[in-house]
């Protein structure tokens, strides 16, 4: 009983010691942490950070947002008529649709990485780019398609007439036996990620 | 004549600096004694179940890491664990060693952050930075690997998105060799401190028979002197090729099962992932992460459950498949949420400081409880 | 002296008193705690491998100063519930009950507030009215979180009185004074001739003090740091508990009152600690101003050597908070009186038969 109670002082007098030894060692040890805005740590090639499209590149095929699994990317697409030029992917696919909207809401983006991977043009890829935070949250929906709003019109126009031509061609075709009312012009293909 | 007292109801939370996140406990108070808690939860509720009928299977893995956000990497495996079990899939040996490394690199950092959380709660600040200066070096590990520091996303249904880095072995082993002197130090400032050891000993006694009864899980469990983890009792993936100890509460400053026991017993843990991811990283194969990658994840209809054993304890995931590319139900069993069950019976009777040493020692995580 | 000086220049005693005690309140007070809460900002800092305040300034020296300025600017919040005098007094009255220590407490050789013979037992005295503030702050805040911290904070308090007050007298019936201003007179010289080595005089009763005279110092050391409640001993703040304890309602000055307070009752119980034991403002090696000739630098030397040690106490005290965890409210009794108050009664004992011998 009595040892014990000696036993409590000491342990309780050592230990506070010890700990004190340890905090006063660190007093002296270099501080791990950085003045961040002045310096900043190097990233590693694989950190996730915000994405990029590469416009170029990209063919429109919607895969990247039906993989992400809370729906931040938005792609709409226009097929592009004959003799319509949309260009080349950087490996020598040639493009067939217009991308007239292709939106990234980085307000809801939670950078899983989900959407790199399926991309066969890997056109969207994850950049070291951390430091894009906004006052207005509307801000952060980020607009890659490359098409002005005139264009995006044009080219939804051309592709309009164009099926209208072919509907009114197969209509007239069609309507050689008996008459058929042509069909209505079919709407660009809208295409969303929800699942 | 005897004053006329009342019991005064204590709201603690859901804006509380110990309450781990958004509980709120109702206290019961005498004074300082506390008669009764009342845990309420739901405050960080997110639909997590419901929100997977609508999400493809691999979709499904970045919300499965915002379950239990100090350990992504385990609720990942888990969840992958119940989906390969459901569609068939053999991963490769290499696969599985990437996997044991991070998750019990992931075991080591959330035991940093719940001893660390510990000590801030019965009041120790220092050593708690301590713990997240050695945690952010895990992270740089993980963000070597992955890209990514808390919510990963790396371990896929049949595979892993990435390869190991280059310098990720050797970085690892750097980590293992200056990890090991740091336990030490922890346990000499924190563990054995006697104000430390007065605050934890024969607080919150969960006794055995309770602790099974609750079907408390993990350190929690085994702080009450069990010998119980799925790593040995029900070995999945390939823990069972590797050499390590179970710790188990002995009471060694009061009654087993107290929080110093529970505390303890997540700094031996630490040390025994230490071992299993050293074994790992000399005995790692070589091939290819990604060849068992299913093209679609379409499992076929049937039900399956598969349980590991995570940092906090058991977590396991029951999934119904329709045989559609969505599940058609996901139930998650949390660790956290049944550990958590047991605070109002541990709380009896105790001081507020108690209070929040138990609710520390108990290593609850929201995003878990809540889901 | 510095009144007499300043009552022959201004001509009359009642300005010159009250100039003469707002001198430690500008000259020391306020620089200290602006110095201290910077120092205690760095010293956590860098025991946690961090670097603290950074940007104001070098280093960010001048960090007190801009958080200063920002609680002046801040709105005085106060809830309709509180009972508003007591809750306007109270930070008032903490700050007074610190500040009233300050008048016994012998910065140098010349400048005390007052010439007290009872100048411990006065500043014990003073040192009881932080129970009161804190209590009036607890209760008039209409808080649970308040209340419980004021509960604790009364019983805590009161109890390491006790403690303090028995190595006081510990101390008198070796030096035969209670007045600081002698008690540093007498250990004057070198640093052997301080209390904790036994005191002046080279007889075979200072070396058998010596190990009583450590042993006295830890305790009136720990009771003085539960006094002002720093922890391992701040259950009446318990931020991980309580929130903050007594103080969780108040904000902008009133809180800034309160902040002030724990500063200048840091200072003021190593101060004690350091008149009590060693040799309060005397230098350990005597003064160059004595050397050189120079008798109008000696004062200036036993400020600074009084600084000196003041601060390096206020040093172990950070150093403390940041080593180690917070006690229970009980196990806070028990060490004050299963293990303080015994161990501070064993030890007058020994040395009362010591003396007597």
């Amino acid at each position: 009983m009595i040892k014990q109670y000696f036993l409590n002082t000491w342990s309780g007098i050592w230990t506070v010691l010890v700990g004190m030894k340890i905090t006063f060692k660190h007093l002296f040890t270099p501080s791990v942490t950085i003045q961040y805005p002045d310096v900043k740590v190097e990233l590693p090639e694989r950190s996730r950070n915000r994405l990029y499209v590469n416009m170029d590149d990209c063919i429109g095929c919607d895969q990247c947002a039906r993989a992400c699994p809370v729906s931040c990317i938005e792609i709409e697409t226009v097929k592009s008529v004959p003799g319509d030029e949309v260009g080349k992917t950087s490996n020598g696919k040639k493009k067939a649709l217009w991308v007239t909207k292709f939106n990234i809401d980085f307000a809801k983006c939670c950078c899983c990485q989900l959407c790199v991977f399926p991309c066969p043009t890997e056109c969207i890829k994850m950049t070291s780019i951390y430091e894009f935070s906004e006052f207005e949250r509307d801000n952060l929906l980020y607009n890659f398609a490359t098409l002005t709003p005139a264009e995006v019109d044009e080219k939804k126009d051309s592709y309009a007439k164009l099926e209208a031509e072919k509907a009114a061609q197969k209509a007239a075709a069609a309507a050689e036996p008996k008459p058929v009312a042509a069909p209505a012009p079919e709407k660009p293909k809208e295409e969303s990620s929800n699942n | 004549m005897a004053l006329k007292t009342e019991e005064m109801v204590l709201n603690m939370g859901p804006q509380h600096p110990s309450t781990h996140g958004v509980l709120r406990l109702e206290l019961e108070l005498e004074g300082e004694l506390v008669l009764n808690v009342r845990p309420h939860l739901g405050y960080l509720h997110r639909c997590f179940e419901k929100h997977c009928e609508a999400m493809t299977y691999p979709q499904v893995i970045p919300y499965v890491d915002r379950l239990d956000y100090l350990a992504a990497m385990s609720n990942e495996l888990t969840y992958a664990i119940t989906c390969e079990k459901l569609m068939n899939i053999q991963v490769p040996e290499r696969v599985e060693y990437i996997r044991v490394i991070m998750v019990e690199l992931q075991r080591i950092a959330s035991h940093l952050v719940a001893l660390g959380t510990f000590g801030l709660d019965i009041g120790a600040f220092t050593p708690f930075l301590y713990c997240f200066i050695d945690r952010e070096k895990i992270l740089s590990l993980f963000e070597l690997t992955c890209g990514a520091r808390m919510l990963y996303n790396y371990i896929w249904i049949g595979g892993l998105s990435h390869d190991l880095h280059p310098d990720f072995i050797r970085l690892a082993k750097e980590f293992v060799q200056y990890f090991k002197p740091h336990v030490a130090e922890l346990n000499n400032l924190l563990s054995y401190n006697k104000i430390f050891i007065e605050r934890t000993a024969n607080v919150g006694v969960l006794p055995l028979e309770a602790a099974i009864n609750y079907n408390i899980t993990g350190p929690s469990l085994r702080g009450s002197g069990i010998k119980w983890d799925l790593r040995k009792n029900d070995p999945y993936s390939i823990y069972d090729k590797f050499d390590f100890d179970i710790p188990v509460g002995k009471g060694t400053f009061g009654q087993v099962g107290d929080c110093w026991d529970r505390y303890f017993v997540r700094v031996v843990e630490m040390e025994q992932s230490l071992r299993i991811i050293e074994q790992a990283l000399e005995q790692i194969p070589e091939g290819d992460v990604t060849s068992a990658l299913p093209k679609r994840v379409k499992p076929p209809e049937g039900t399956v459950y598969a349980r590991t054993e995570n940092p906090k304890g058991e977590l396991g995931f029951f999934i119904v498949s329709n045989g559609s590319l969505n599940p058609y139900r996901v139930k998650v069993k949390p660790p956290s949420f049944v550990n958590l069950t047991v605070l109002g019976e541990l709380c009896k009777g105790c001081f507020i400081s108690d209070v929040i040493a138990i609710l520390g020692s108990i290593d609850i995580v929201m995003g878990e409880v809540d889901r | 002296m510095i009144f007499d000086w300043l009552s022959s220049l201004i001509g009359n005693e009642i300005i010159a008193g009250i100039i003469c005690a707002c001198l430690p309140l500008f000259l020391f007070i306020l620089p200290f705690a602006l110095v201290a809460v910077l120092m205690e900002r760095k010293v956590s800092a860098h025991m946690q491998d961090r670097l603290g305040p950074m940007r104001t300034g070098y280093h960010g020296i001048i960090q007190t100063i801009a958080d200063i300025l920002k609680l002046f600017q801040k709105e005085d919040i106060m809830s309709n519930e509180v009972d508003k005098p007591l809750f306007n007094i109270a930070p008032v009255l903490t700050f007074i009950g610190s500040y009233a220590a300050f008048a016994a407490i012998p910065f140098t050789s010349n400048f005390i507030g007052t010439k007290l013979d009872l100048g411990i037992v006065y500043i014990l005295g003073v040192s009881s009215f932080g129970v009161v503030s804190i209590l009036m702050a607890g209760w008039s805040s209409n808080n649970k979180y308040s209340l419980l911290g004021a509960m604790r904070s009364a019983a805590q308090l009161v109890s390491y009185e006790i403690p303090t007050f028995l190595v006081v007298v510990t101390l008198i019936t070796v030096t035969g004074t209670t007045s600081l201003l002698n008690l540093s007179e007498m250990q004057t010289g070198h640093f052997w001739n301080w209390m904790i080595l036994g005191g002046p005089g080279l007889n075979l009763t200072k070396f058998l003090l010596i190990p009583f005279m450590i042993v006295g110092a830890v305790i009136v050391f720990i009771s003085t740091l539960a006094e002002v409640n720093r922890t391992p001993f701040d259950v009446p703040e318990a931020d991980s508990e309580l929130v903050a304890g007594y103080y969780t309602e108040y904000s902008g000055m009133k809180f800034a009152m309160f902040f002030l307070a724990e500063y200048a009752n840091m200072f003021a119980v190593s101060a004690i600690v350091s008149a009590l034991f060693f040799g309060g403002y005397q230098s350990p090696f005597g003064y160059l101003g004595n050397l050189l000739g120079v008798s109008w630098l000696v004062p200036f030397e036993q400020l600074f050597w009084f600084t000196l040690k003041g601060c390096l106490f206020v040093f172990v005290q950070m150093w403390l908070r940041w080593t180690l965890p917070r006690l229970r409210v009980d196990q806070l009794m028990t060490l004050c009186w299963k293990y303080l108050i015994p161990f501070a009664f064993a030890n007058l004992l020994i040395v009362g038969l010591l003396v007597v011998l």
